[in-house]
């Protein structure tokens, strides 16, 4: 390793680290999602100024490249942080599809209720009955989708 | 035959069905006096809200497409808030006959989960090729989870009584297939009592479904692992409701 790539790595972690603090200084990334990018540019800053720690580990756990345990954490780093956004989509598409069908009910019973305020009378059968009880259940009147 | 059916909620999932719809809501009506029929409309960007509502239906209108179960388990809620103790759900495409519905309801006093079977013996349906094997493999399976015979595991008509709503108003899968064979699954694991009694279908009004073998195999794959998946999840206890 000569002082030019020494120097780059030092140069490429300082970067890593220096996106993930500006974005979370500017509250564009929330501190939980930013634990492992920043986990993992410290580590990477260690490793780029102390080169020899990177040596010492992959001997110790049997791994003749030094690279190549690099490689293999990173790799590892980006599994964990993948997993993670699939989570935390999996609960967002939850609680977007709980609103969905909260707003639909809502909607619903606010059209039923103005229909009952105004007096309107649907202009078409009665045959829509009053559940128990709740919602009450005009006939349901001409009313478009009310996108307003 | 005039049982309960004014705690009877039927429940029609609806996507972009502004042909049928209609004709379907009215025929329920006319079919079963004193029943309330809800369309879900399942983010339909046609006149399936306003076709529904003047033709006699509540409708419940989700902004965006949820997929069948998405919008069963907005149903099961809206039956739920609402006290009804019944719930049947029907397609807005006019394959399900209304008439049935009185037995299905008439099962749910017997049972928690209802399922209006399509090979039993009554109309005219019929699938023929892989897909019949493919379904014959996921009726042998449910009917031992299920620890009762069941031939038509994937029907789409389907009746509720008061425990399976309370437990599908919370957990009603939204994932592909999830609305037929992990709702079995669910309601199974939670002790709740399934049976099946048949129902006379209609052929579709539009559209064929698909008999090719690739097609086939990939729904049985896609089958096979929405049950695996729901047979080792853990079971989670109905919560309250929260208005």
């Amino acid at each position: 390793m000569n002082a030019v790539s020494y120097a780059f790595s030092i140069v490429a972690s300082l970067a890593a680290l220096g996106v993930v603090v500006e974005r979370l200084r500017r509250r564009r990334l929330r501190e939980r999602h930013a634990v492992w990018w920043l986990a993992a540019g410290f580590a990477a800053l260690v490793l780029s100024v102390f080169p020899g720690l990177l040596e010492g580990l992959a001997d110790l756990v049997g791994i003749q490249e030094p690279s190549n345990l690099a490689f293999f954490a990173s790799l590892l780093v980006v599994f964990v942080v993948c997993v993670q956004y699939s989570a935390e989509l999996t609960d967002l598409e939850d609680k977007v599809r709980r609103l969905a069908e909260e707003s639909a009910i809502a909607t619903l019973r606010l059209r039923e209720l103005e229909r009952r305020v105004t007096g309107h009378q649907g202009a078409d059968d009665a045959a829509v009955r009053r559940p128990a009880r709740g919602v009450a259940a005009g006939p349901g009147g001409p009313t478009g989708p009310s996108d307003d | 035959m005039p049982q309960q059916l004014g705690k009877t909620l039927i429940v029609m999932p609806a996507y972009n069905e502004e042909e049928a719809v209609a004709g379907v809501v009215r025929e329920v009506l006319g079919t079963l006096p004193g029943i309330t029929c809800l369309v879900v409309s399942d983010g339909s960007r046609d006149r399936t809200v306003e076709r529904a509502s003047a033709a006699g239906a509540l409708v419940l209108e989700l902004p965006f497409n949820l997929g069948v179960g998405g919008a069963m388990r907005a149903g099961f809620r809206f039956a739920l808030l609402n006290g009804f103790e019944h719930v049947v759900q029907i397609d807005s495409d006019g394959q399900h006959n209304p008439e049935s519905v009185p037995k299905v309801v008439a099962a749910l006093s017997r049972s928690d989960v209802v399922i209006g079977a399509r090979f039993a013996g009554e109309g005219d349906y019929a699938v023929r090729g892989p897909r019949r094997w493919a379904m014959r493999v996921l009726a042998l399976v449910l009917s031992r989870i299920a620890r009762t015979p069941l031939t038509d595991t994937t029907s789409g008509y389907r009746g509720a009584g008061p425990r399976a709503i309370a437990l599908f108003a919370e957990n009603y899968p939204a994932e592909y297939l999830g609305d037929t064979i992990e709702s079995l699954v669910i309601a199974a694991r939670h002790g709740l009592s399934i049976t099946q009694v048949p129902v006379s279908m209609r052929a579709r009004a539009g559209g064929v479904a698909s008999h090719a073998p690739f097609k086939a195999a990939v729904y049985l794959a896609r089958a096979g692992m929405a049950l695996l998946i729901a047979l080792v999840r853990p079971i989670t206890p109905p919560r309250s409701v929260t208005a």
